[in-house]
């Protein structure tokens, strides 16, 4: 038997029976589209979050003041204080070779006011490597200008959302804005950049870091952003960053250092496997597919006695019955993957209409082993109904009518 | 052509063993035109599966056209029925999805005979049967008669030297039953052995000899004699 006359039967046993064929493509189709969309709604999670971490700015590493990790041991009997990051300290990690730049950053709030306008909002004091290290951009004016980190100079940059609030669309550059009970000139306005990581970037007043120790009376920085010089240079940049701060506080290591590739590789680990959880989750209605096929395959063996019957009398080998029964499930299940992977098209561009912010890809691993298994379980759950139709008496399948 | 032996066939139903052929010897040589007759249990179906190589016996030999059918495997005895044996049966058997045309082509589909060869074999044999003017119609298009001249043409297309018909006019009115019968002798005319079971004794009587079945034994057979020194013995 040529295998384009077998293709020939098969296709027209499958129509021969309308309403079995399309329920079992419906099954099947189901099933690969199923596989398709979850993995891709995952994978669409995993490379949003990527996208949140990146926009933070590229080899980064945070250092925090305090220690959160317990590392064993009998907790301490008098409570350990951490030390405070200083900005001594954040110029002191500029030694290091693997690190490229550093951006001592305070946070606190204050009523920021122009004209009779006021607003209590995050004022941040940094320098002017935050602009780089942070991926902020300036719409007007410019960043806060470089030199003495000690120098308590009164400019301020402000979000674009409290430039609105309090200049609306006048130019606020040359403006003078009071911060608590100082004034500052603004010299330049943040682009809009959104939400990054929960922060928003858009409502805040950024000051020199002096400036700011001197308006909170505080010396105590909130934390320190290192730049690595490349992505190679982190696990050194923190190794360095840690030893620079043992020395210089007394050999206790009360700092904590978190890098965002570490961050970014747990949270893409996380997603990963949730993307393979709900794989899975969806290959098992793949499987139920596969047994509704074996099912469907077996009845029509049993709806087909006659016509089995008939061949071997005409001289087919049980070998060419099997053959031709399990080319009727692959045929099945491939067809089936196919408008499955159709579907899954579909509902992309649906999911894309309706969040254009999230990112739907589908990873292409996911669609080889949607249809790779689509067209598996079609065959694993064929076998059996083929062996059945192929062992079949032909005696006593021609004796009935 | 046909030699059979002290075949035997058992069958279990329950827990009773049920034989439905015992100790049947039977000689046929080639271009003879024999019917099997007799009450229905008395294993003449039995003995025209076995012919068939559709059924295997439990005891006793079996040679067709000189060769030892027993020992042939499953693939082997496929392709003898391929292309040495015709059926036709009591109903018909044409799968009805598929046209008479095609229905026709199956054997030589199986057989891995090219396309273009098919095409003019069918329309050849379908001319021959006067259905020239049906072979695009489907089964529940045709009636009995036409049936199972679409089988018959099946049953040959393949130039079979042996045709078993199982009861070819069970299922038939008279008229077209007399169709079908004087197209079965026709094929006997060209050349073919043809082998039919029968319960109408009319058509019994047209056939050159006759075989009576009774309890799964031969009780009688016109042509023993001539049969036994013109057969095919190895």
């Amino acid at each position: 038997m040529k295998t384009w006359d077998s293709i020939r039967f098969c296709t027209g046993s499958l129509s021969g029976y309308p309403l079995r064929t399309s329920l079992m493509l419906l099954a099947m189709a189901i099933g690969v589209a199923a596989v398709v969309m979850l993995t891709s709604l995952g994978e669409g999670a995993r490379l949003y979050v990527t996208q949140q971490f990146s926009s933070l700015g590229s080899h980064l590493l945070i250092v925090l003041p305090g220690r959160s990790e317990t590392v064993g041991g009998p907790p301490p009997l008098i409570g350990e204080t951490p030390r405070d990051l200083t900005l001594e300290d954040a110029l002191a990690l500029q030694r290091s070779s693997a690190v490229d730049r550093i951006a001592p950053i305070m946070v606190g709030s204050a009523p920021v006011a122009h004209g009779n306008l006021t607003r209590e909002t995050v004022v941040l004091g940094s320098t002017a490597e935050l602009l780089p290290v942070r991926n902020l951009v300036v719409a007007q004016g410019r960043f806060l200008p470089e030199g003495d980190i000690d120098r308590a100079e009164a400019f301020c940059v402000l979000g674009h959302k409290l430039k609105a609030e309090l200049f609306g669309n006048d130019s606020p550059l040359g403006g003078f804005v009071r911060i608590g009970q100082r004034r500052f000139r603004v010299i330049g306005v943040l682009a809009k950049k959104g939400q990054s990581l929960g922060v928003d970037i858009s409502d805040v007043a950024i000051i020199p870091v002096a400036s700011a120790q001197a308006l909170f009376n505080r010396s105590s920085l909130f934390r320190i952003l290192v730049q690595a010089t490349g992505r190679d240079a982190i696990p050194r940049a923190k190794k360095a960053v840690l030893e620079i701060i043992r020395e210089r506080h007394d050999g206790e290591d009360d700092v904590t250092v978190i890098t965002q590739d570490a961050l970014l590789s747990t949270f893409d680990r996380i997603f990963k496997a949730l993307t393979l959880a709900v794989g899975g989750i969806a290959a098992i209605s793949l499987a139920v597919a596969g047994i509704l096929i074996m099912n469907v395959m077996l009845i029509a063996v049993s709806q087909r006695t006659a016509e089995i019957g008939l061949l071997k009398a005409l001289g087919a080998t049980g070998a060419q019955i099997e053959r031709l029964f399990i080319s009727e499930a692959a045929m099945l299940s491939s067809i089936g993957a196919l408008f499955g992977l159709l579907l899954a098209m579909l509902g992309q561009v649906l999911l894309a209409r309706l969040f254009p912010d999230f990112p739907v890809t589908v990873p292409p691993w996911a669609t080889f082993a949607a249809v790779g298994v689509a067209i598996g379980t079609g065959l694993i759950f064929g076998v059996m109904p083929a062996r059945r139709a192929a062992r079949l008496d032909p005696v006593a399948a021609l004796s009935r009518r | 052509m046909i030699w059979l032996e002290n075949i035997e066939r058992v069958f279990k139903v329950g827990d009773e063993r049920v034989h439905a052929l015992r100790d049947v010897t039977l000689n046929v040589a080639a271009g003879e035109y024999l019917s099997i007759m007799g009450p229905s249990g008395s294993g003449k179906s039995t003995l025209l599966n076995i012919l068939g190589l559709l059924d295997r016996p439990d005891r006793g030999r079996y040679h067709l056209e000189g060769r030892d059918t027993t020992r042939l495997n499953d693939r082997q005895q496929a392709e003898v029925r391929r292309h040495r044996i015709g059926f036709i049966f009591q109903f018909f058997h044409l799968v009805p999805r598929l046209t008479a045309a095609e229905n026709v082509e199956l054997p030589l589909i199986l057989a891995g005979v090219n396309p273009s060869d098919r095409k003019a074999r069918v329309a050849v044999a379908l001319e021959r049967l006067g259905l020239a003017d049906r072979a695009r119609h489907r089964p529940d298009q045709l009636s009995g008669g036409q049936r199972q001249r679409v089988a018959i043409a099946r049953a040959t297309i393949m130039r079979p030297a042996l045709v078993l018909a199982d009861e070819p006019t069970g299922n038939l009115d008279r008229a077209s039953g007399k169709e079908v019968i004087q197209t079965i002798e026709l094929l006997n005319a060209e050349g073919m052995t043809v082998v039919m079971v029968t319960h109408d004794p009319e058509i019994g009587r047209r056939t050159h000899r006759q075989v009576r079945m009774m309890d799964g034994r031969i009780e009688f057979d016109s042509g023993s004699d001539n049969g036994s020194d013109s057969g095919a013995a190895p």
